[in-house]
């Protein structure tokens, strides 16, 4: 065991405890302020394993946007401020396919890696996850750009009321 | 570094994943869960960057990096279909949503477009 097994151990055992109680907790807010920790300690994970500007991209895109979009949905949705019986299903058939899902992607890992070692390969800074985007993955790149757009312009379609309920149905190329 | 560890926390995180999908009845709640099993296979890819040597340097990361990206949008669209989805019916509850019904009372402009299509 070196230094990068006890942390990612560590790291990956508080994800795993913070994921579990974002899908169990009884409480909505407190979902979304586990679901913080979970992300951060992916963030560490992606540290550990030498990959610096995603971990840095984590934290700002999912830490910063997307639970502080996660809450305000939780908000403008006025969710129950205390605990709350009837944010669940029957749970053991979600139990039964979750675990046996996880269980069998750990078996197969496990199978395919043992206990293997392997060295820490050079760090993904952002000169070199730039090189790897802007040299060699150019087409997926452009190709998400104009989907964000696309999401974009759904979005506002979507959640404005005088233009997704039909109040111009001429304009809208029906 | 054992890579085992890493995938590992993977599989279990996306199997918590599946988990909350299955179970969790509001909308919210269910996006959470699908951050968790994104992050899953984000996970899956940065590890695999580190433990396999591909021809293309870091390409897993710069899979990891669209998966992202993805993501936002996805969490963009859908927060915007779940708000909508409140003033409509004043509930999140996925359990209540009607699949196959219009529904006139509430927007009947929008009913009525859906039975000329």
């Amino acid at each position: 065991m070196t230094a990068a097994d006890v942390l990612l151990a560590s790291l990956g055992a508080v994800a795993v405890g913070a994921g579990l109680l974002v899908v169990t907790t009884r409480h909505v807010v407190r979902a979304g302020l586990w679901l913080v920790v979970t992300l951060g300690a992916i963030a560490g994970l992606y540290l550990v394993l030498s990959a610096e500007l995603l971990a840095w991209v984590q934290v700002l895109l999912y830490v910063g946007a997307v639970v502080v979009l996660l809450l305000f949905a939780v908000m403008l949705t006025r969710a129950p401020i205390g605990a709350s019986d009837d944010l669940d299903r029957v749970r053991w058939p979600g139990a039964l396919v979750g675990a046996g899902a996880g269980a069998g992607l750990v078996a197969l890992f496990a199978d395919a890696f043992h206990w293997s070692r392997v060295g820490l390969p050079a760090p993904g800074t952002a000169e070199a996850i730039g090189g790897a985007v802007f040299r060699t993955w150019v087409l997926p790149f452009e190709l998400v750009s104009v989907l964000l757009l696309a999401a974009l312009v759904g979005a506002i379609v979507v959640s404005r009321p005088d233009v997704s309920a039909g109040s111009r149905p001429d304009s809208r190329g029906r | 570094m054992h890579p085992v560890l890493p995938f590992t926390i993977a599989a279990l995180l996306f199997g918590i994943g599946v988990y909350g999908v299955i179970v969790r009845r509001n909308a919210v709640l269910l996006l959470m869960a699908v951050e968790l099993l994104l992050n899953a296979v984000n996970l899956v890819l940065v590890t695999a960057d580190a433990t396999i040597r591909s021809v293309v340097p870091h390409s897993g990361q710069s899979f990891a990096l669209f998966i992202i990206v993805l993501a936002a949008a996805e969490i963009g669209v859908g927060l915007a279909l779940i708000l909508q989805l409140y003033r409509m019916r004043h509930s999140v509850d996925v359990e209540e949503l009607p699949l196959t019904e219009a529904t006139p009372v509430v927007v009947p402009v929008e009913a009525d477009q859906e039975v000329a299509r």
